[in-house]
């Protein structure tokens, strides 16, 4: 039995287990205790001191957040004191802060506007002392604006320990703190690898996306183009979260007809993508087994994994699989073959992709992703950058009609919508590989060990006479610590998918900024209702694959495929290089 | 001038140097503050060269944020290079109050420098710095970690200077 | 006036380098008298002494000695706090100069009474010309046995390391000295968990002061002078840093209940020149301030609480006329927004917006809001810091409100009686 224990707040009692602290306790009795460091689903910092409430018998105010309640305990959040110290805190913070609310990318959902229009915070009587900073922008993916930031710490506790990147880090002292990256060098100098996590956790306008959604308006304004998107599956079940809709809502339809409103020629799936690279991805897989290739091949769908790959185990990069991701495969699809189908010159595709995720954006920009000089996607904006746009267009959209992606590239299976949880890419590529190997479907279909949040998941499968052993994983803290084992000779795994961002692509760092552990398990169950609900579950499947292999691509693996299908990766130039 | 630290280049002997003070803290990561500080006294310009944050990172390991907000956090740790002597002033009350200003004149005065800049030579910057436990002998400086003082004519500070001509 | 050599009682009277020197003098007896006594009798003696913490927070150092002996848990340690750092205090340099070996001596004693496995001394950057000194005597005992392994035949395994500071005033807080020493930045951590639960390296951690733990070998080698010394309620002899104007500044050692008038123009001789005292500042840059007032007051915990003041770490900081009140206070702030460690919003902000209302009332540009915005700040400020930088930083400040209104007085008032 869980120790129960009571306490006051504001006089109402309540029951709460012990080890609740105060601001959760609050939230029982849904009072709401202003905080701007705290986060769900980070350990407790207690640094911004916004949420500090009196307690009967304590001489000084206590930190909600950090506070264990006990039994017995008085709170009070309405008091002169809490107010004056409230309000006074959020005045220091606006005194040394950028005023350009309306300029800024997160009007209108920024915490701290928030707690400045509840508390009142008129123009306060102190002297303006934010200095102005340069903004860092020379990467495609991340912008950090640190006159906005309020030294809340987030962005480094989510770097450092669900990533373990530690890109970003305080520096400096007193007035002079600061939230930087080491000798304030710009992000593609740093270990960031632009998973955008800090973006998702930044209550503020310090630390946000690169916005892309002039450029796919300025596209679809322009009659020379037939401008066409994808959408990745985590999209559809994080969408409803910024219309007020429950966590893990599934809203496709409504999203493909948003997306036909904002003005898209063509509203395709990425999960024919992913279907696409699921195929590839299987074929490489059993030709590493069969001719003893460099194994263990890991998945590299995600970005930021392929940026970490790139700049922290550049020795290791022969165990990326040379498949391109869903976005990337799509789009070298959609600017030759469907392009030559429709009729269109490859220039004049513009080809948008609408994606969990910031790292995308980088991804976008690979040399290695072009054709003839022309970039295989031309745009990618965000699950955040789509809702600006819908609401831009000033729909309702959850009172939208449904309708349909378009086809051919609208078509997809289950396979495909599983890929934005962590396991869904193994999950599905074990579905292709098994059947492939041993002519018969895979006997569990839904295969749970590869399911579920935990950080490391292990299994091994039998196929074919191979036992094959596999590891799926999320966050790049975990991912470092199989990384090492590789390194070490530790690790005998045979297939491996890793994930950036936490529970996957559904909690990726373009998800709305409302993202945290909770709402990304719902839409990891609503990713596997999707599918469940889907007639066909397996990627190879996919009727208008099978035309596009027949048709165009010849078979899995062919030179054609190879040349359009697969990338390949190489070492970042460090500043400084010792080992010369 | 001061050099400009970008410029400087890590040399073989020098990373012989910072290899032997790791090797003396245990490659202890946990050991970094005591580490800079002894990389630092291996400098004749009594700083942390970014090259020398960048090799420690790598062979330590240690994050470089975490060194960065080191070199940045403590006041004993420099990112910027300075004179072989820096003259630090203490700037504390004691010190105030028993006129270190008219110390400061002096010393801008008879090296002419102000803060952030160096003697031609190379020698000296003048760096204010918070009270470091000498207020008997107000108003004091340290120059590499001997304190002088009580510093209360122009005689005594251009005598102070001597010594390290 | 009564001299007393208690504390400082080694002072002079050996080779700081030479353990045989300390050992000709009595050096580890009180070590090995600890060793016969169990770790509680140890605190006891603490306790019956009085002693509180002499850094400067003031705590029983019995209580935190038994409390640290009650944890449970495994591998605990003991920190030689030695980062001194409030304006004015310089009173661990001396005993860390003159008695060495006492200080190690004490580590030991400190270790056997919590029952630790590690001693660590955090001293600050500024000084580590002392640092050559203190390696030698941890290498001096470690060559005697009285650190190492099998401690006296005790079987008992105890170290002790020398960590050093590297300039950063909040360090001298205890959870900013144990990131310090664990290689981050030494900004102050959220209490709970407590330092004697889960501290350095989240071991059972006892913080102790430099003067705190230089009391413990002569209290064991002899107590009844001290225990002679001093009044009722304040114990024994305390280190005194004096400083500012005053002919003879240092540091000296004092009975409690000796008064401020005996210490200022008795020790130290004297305001410089004759000034008149405008005001004195008692326990560092976090202590409270007074004016002349004061002089007739002992100088002991008791009457020191009656007048709102605290002892704090010993020291005294004597500022006369010439030097304005508000230009003291302008002075103090500067320290704090420099010593800020900048994570919490209301030290990091709190100190620059009193520091630029200070300017203003310096200037005579402030209006009557200012001075209740500064108020509503100077209050807000201590309540929600994080940690004691924070919480203490507007102590002169406020005491000033009390001691010399009419520096903060209203714009309109001084109209009118102007």
């Amino acid at each position: 039995m869980e120790e129960k224990i009571t306490l006051k707040i504001n006089g109402m009692p309540v029951e709460v287990k012990k080890g609740t602290k105060i601001l959760e306790a609050a939230k029982v009795l849904h009072i709401d205790i202003p905080h701007l460091c705290y986060h769900p689903d980070q350990r407790v910092k207690a640094r911004c001191r916004i949420c500090s409430v009196e307690v009967v018998g304590k001489k000084r105010l206590l930190a909600a957040c950090a506070t264990e309640c006990w039994d017995g305990m008085e709170v009070f959040t309405d008091t002169k004191v809490v107010r004056d110290t409230q309000r006074g805190i959020l005045q220091l913070i606006m005194a040394d802060h950028e005023e350009n609310c309306l300029t800024c990318p997160r009007n209108g959902n920024c915490v701290l506007q928030h707690l400045c229009s509840r508390f009142n915070v008129l123009r306060p009587n102190l002297t303006h002392v934010a200095e102005s900073i340069p903004v860092k922008t020379t990467n495609p993916s991340l912008v950090h604006d640190p006159e906005k930031c309020v030294k809340c710490g987030r962005c480094i506790r989510v770097c450092k320990d669900v990533q373990g990147i530690e890109a970003i880090g305080f520096a400096g002292r007193s007035t002079g703190l600061k939230v930087t990256t080491p000798y304030e060098e710009e992000f593609n100098k740093t270990d960031c690898v632009l998973c955008g996590q800090c973006t998702v956790v930044c209550p503020v306008g310090a630390l946000v996306e690169k916005d892309d959604t002039d450029r796919v308006l300025d596209a679809i304004f322009d009659p020379d183009k037939t401008v066409i998107v994808q959408t990745a599956p985590s999209v559809r079940v994080a969408l409803g979260d910024a219309f007020g809709l429950p966590d893990g809502s599934i809203v496709t339809k409504k999203m493909v007809s948003a997306l036909r409103m904002i003005g898209f020629d063509k509203v395709f799936d990425t999960n024919y993508g992913a279907d696409l690279t699921i195929t590839e991805e299987a074929g490489e897989l059993i030709d590493r087994l069969k001719n003893n290739k460099t194994m263990p091949m890991t998945t590299s769908c995600c970005p930021a994994w392929v940026n970490f790959m790139e700049k922290h185990y550049p020795d290791k990069i022969a165990h990326l699989s040379t498949t391109k991701s869903p976005m990337a495969i799509f789009s070298a699809i959609a600017k030759t073959q469907y392009a030559k189908q429709e009729n269109i010159a490859s220039k004049n595709v513009f080809s948008v992709a609408i994606m969990p995720c910031i790292a995308k954006k980088y991804e976008a920009k690979r040399q290695e992703l072009t054709q003839n000089g022309l970039f295989d996607t031309d745009a990618v904006i965000t699950t955040r950058g789509l809702i600006k746009l819908i609401k831009y267009i000033g729909i309702d959209f959850n009172n939208l009609p449904e309708s349909e992606f378009d086809n051919p590239m609208g078509e997809s299976t289950g396979a495909g919508a599983i890929f934005g949880a962590t396991g869904g890419v193994m999950e599905a590529a074990l579905r292709t590989a098994y059947e492939w190997m041993t002519d018969k479907p895979m006997p569990t279909l839904e295969y749970t060990p590869v399911r579920g949040f935990e950080g490391i998941k292990e299994a091994q499968v039998e196929i074919g006479g191979h036992n094959l052993k596999i590891a799926v994983v999320h966050t790049l803290k975990n991912a470092a610590l199989i990384m090492d084992k590789l390194r070490d000779g530790k690790c005998d795994y045979d297939f491996i998918e890793v994930m950036a961002c936490p529970g996957g692509c559904v909690g990726g760092g373009g998800q709305p900024v409302t993202t945290t552990f909770a709402a990304t398990k719902e839409r990891i169950k609503a990713l596997y209702t999707i599918d469940r609900s889907s007639k066909l579950r397996k990627s190879h499947e996919n009727p208008y694959l099978k035309k596009l292999y027949a048709e165009f691509l010849e078979a899995p693996g062919s030179e054609t495929a190879h040349k359009l299908l697969h990338t390949h990766y190489h070492a970042r130039e460090k500043e400084f290089d010792f080992s010369k | 001038m001061i050099e400009d630290s970008s410029k400087f280049e890590i040399t073989d002997e020098l990373k012989s140097k910072i290899e032997k003070i790791l090797d003396n803290h245990y490659h202890d990561f946990t050991q970094i503050v005591g580490i800079l500080l002894d990389v630092q006294d291996e400098i004749p310009q009594h700083y942390i060269p970014k090259a020398a944050a960048f090799y420690i990172a790598e062979k330590l390991p240690l994050k470089l944020s975490v060194i960065y907000d080191c070199i940045t956090f403590y006041d004993a740790l420099n990112e910027e290079p300075r004179g072989r002597y820096p003259i630090e002033i203490c700037d504390s009350v004691a010190c105030k109050v028993n006129d270190n200003d008219f110390l400061l004149g002096s010393l801008k005065e008879l090296l002419g420098i102000d803060f952030g800049t160096v003697t031609y030579d190379g020698r000296f910057t003048i760096e204010k710095v918070s009270c470091f436990g000498a207020c008997d002998r107000a108003p004091a400086v340290r120059i590499n970690k001997t304190v002088y003082g009580p510093l209360k004519t122009k005689e005594q500070v251009r005598k102070l200077l001597e010594q390290f001509v | 006036m009564q001299k007393i050599n208690y504390i400082t009682e080694n002072f002079g009277k050996y080779d700081v380098f030479s353990i045989d020197s300390y050992m000709n003098i009595g050096g580890f007896q009180s070590l090995q008298k600890a060793i016969d006594m169990e770790g509680e009798d140890i605190a006891a003696v603490l306790s019956d002494a009085g002693i509180k913490g002499r850094g400067g927070a003031e705590y029983p150092m019995g209580r935190k000695w038994s409390q640290a002996r009650a944890v449970k848990r495994p591998h605990h340690c003991v920190i030689c706090n030695a980062d001194e750092g409030e304006t004015c205090t310089f009173k661990d340099r001396e005993l860390i100069t003159n008695d060495p070996f006492n200080l190690i001596e004490a580590m030991v004693i400190a270790g056997w009474a919590v029952n630790a496995e590690d001693g660590y001394i955090y001293m600050r950057a500024e000084y580590s010309h002392l640092r050559p000194r203190l390696i030698n005597a941890i290498k001096q005992a470690k060559e005697r046995g009285f650190l190492g392994k099998n401690i006296l035949g005790t079987g008992w395994d105890y170290d002790v390391h020398l960590y050093s500071g590297a300039g950063a005033y909040v360090c001298g807080e205890g959870t900013a000295l144990i990131r310090s020493i664990e290689g981050k930045a030494g900004r102050p951590r959220m209490k709970p968990p407590f330092m004697k639960q889960s501290g350095l390296f989240a071991r059972p951690t006892c913080i102790n002061n430099v003067e705190s733990l230089s009391i413990v070998p002569h209290l064991l080698h002899d107590a009844v002078p001290y225990m002679q010394a001093g009044t009722k309620e304040s114990i024994g002899t305390k280190m005194v840093s004096v400083g500012g104007n005053v002919n003879k500044p240092g540091v000296y050692e004092v009975p409690f209940g000796i008064t401020v008038r005996d210490i200022v123009y008795g020790l130290a001789g004297g305001i410089q020149e004759d000034h008149k005292i405008r005001l004195i500042q008692f326990g560092g840059a976090s202590g409270k301030i007074s004016d002349d007032r004061i002089l007739d007051i002992s100088y002991s915990y008791e009457d020191f609480a009656k007048n709102n003041l605290i002892i704090g770490s010993g020291s005294i900081l004597v500022i006369d006329e010439r030097t304005s009140v508000i230009d003291f206070l302008r002075y103090t702030q500067d320290f704090f927004l420099h010593e800020s460690c900048g994570q919490c919003t209301p030290c990091r902000e709190g100190n620059r917006h009193i520091r630029i209302f200070l300017e203003k009332i310096k200037n005579g540009t402030y209006t009557d809001e200012d001075i209740q915005t500064m108020k509503t700040f100077a209050r807000v400020m201590p309540m929600s810091s994080l940690c004691g930088l924070g919480e203490t930083a507007q102590n002169a400040l406020k005491s000033a409100f009390d001691v010399f209104p009419e520096v903060f007085a209203s714009k309109t008032q001084t109209e009118a009686v102007g």
